[in-house]
């Protein structure tokens, strides 16, 4: 016998929102996903859940279901 | 003729108020780079009578910079903090000023920025901008960041925008038109630009924190 719970986790699906996208990429960690979507690591800011996510953790934080986080990047001139 | 601290002062109370004067009177606010955007920000900031400016660059005044930044003809090859410093006098003769005559990196930010109630982050590279907005962000807890990103071109002024990323950290720009694409940096627009940063500092001060 399969736990209700199990059945709702199954058929609900675990997002993230990145810059006001929702995407799917939940247990990424953010040097995963940062990758995969080819941001230069040099010209960008992270902030999740309205902190700001050092650069030393980029690898050890995950993406969980429900996070927001927006990816500032940078462009040249001032 | 120049006019007596007290009378600068009774100017500035009647056009801001009193008590926004004083909270105005009593920040520090920290430029660092004094290109386009930071001898901008730090004129609009001198003009409205802020306490006190951190102005930091490590370059001189060349004759590329004249056509959008706030210096003279003679004052090529002056160092730009010696420069600014000079012509924010000129306009208000009571502003105190620091001037940090380096290039920031991660181990000298604590120490240059470390009297600043609010940074304005002015450079003009972005792996700078993104390593200050690192450094501040995450070493700095009790620190505005107003950071910059998007100002070059001859693109659209309504696109020139401010956002709240967190409760600490406001950015100014249409945050994509890099200095590499179209025509480089157009006077009228760094300055709608550097106009979003110095705007934010004076909400920041007056407590309105949100866009």
């Amino acid at each position: 016998m399969v736990a209700p719970f199990f059945i709702a986790d199954s058929e609900v699906k675990k997002v993230v929102k990145i810059n006001g996208e929702t995407v799917n990429a939940v247990g990424k960690t953010i040097a995963e996903y940062l990758t995969e979507a080819g941001y230069d690591i040099k010209r960008i800011a992270v902030e999740k859940n309205g902190d700001i996510v050092p650069k030393s953790r980029y690898e050890e934080t995950c993406l969980c279901d429900g996070d927001s986080i927006e990816i500032v990047s940078f462009v040249g001139g001032g | 003729m120049i006019p007596k601290k007290e009378e600068w002062l009774k100017a500035l109370k009647e056009r801001h108020g009193i008590e926004l004067q004083k909270k105005i009177s009593s920040t520090t606010v920290a430029v660092c780079g004094l290109g386009g955007l930071g001898s901008n920000i730090a004129t609009a900031l001198s003009r409205a009578g802020i306490g006190k400016l951190i102005l930091i660059d490590f370059d001189r005044v060349d004759i590329t910079n004249l056509h959008r930044q706030q210096y003279k003809v003679n004052q090529i090859g002056m160092n730009k903090t010696e420069a600014l410093r000079e012509n924010l006098k000129e306009i208000n003769p009571y502003i105190e000023t620091e001037v940090h005559t380096v290039c920031i990196d991660e181990d000298n930010a604590g120490k240059v920025l470390s009297q600043a109630d609010i940074i304005c982050e002015a450079f003009d590279d972005a792996e700078c901008k993104a390593m200050l907005t690192g450094c501040v962000l995450e070493k700095m807890p009790d620190k505005y960041l107003v950071a910059a990103s998007g100002m070059a071109g001859l693109g659209s002024p309504n696109e020139i925008q401010t956002r709240k990323i967190t409760s600490r950290f406001y950015l100014c720009g249409d945050e994509k038109s890099d200095v590499k694409d179209d025509i480089g940096l157009v006077s009228s627009r760094v300055m709608l630009c550097a106009a979003h940063q110095a705007h934010t500092v004076l909400r920041i001060i007056a407590n309105k924190f949100e866009v």
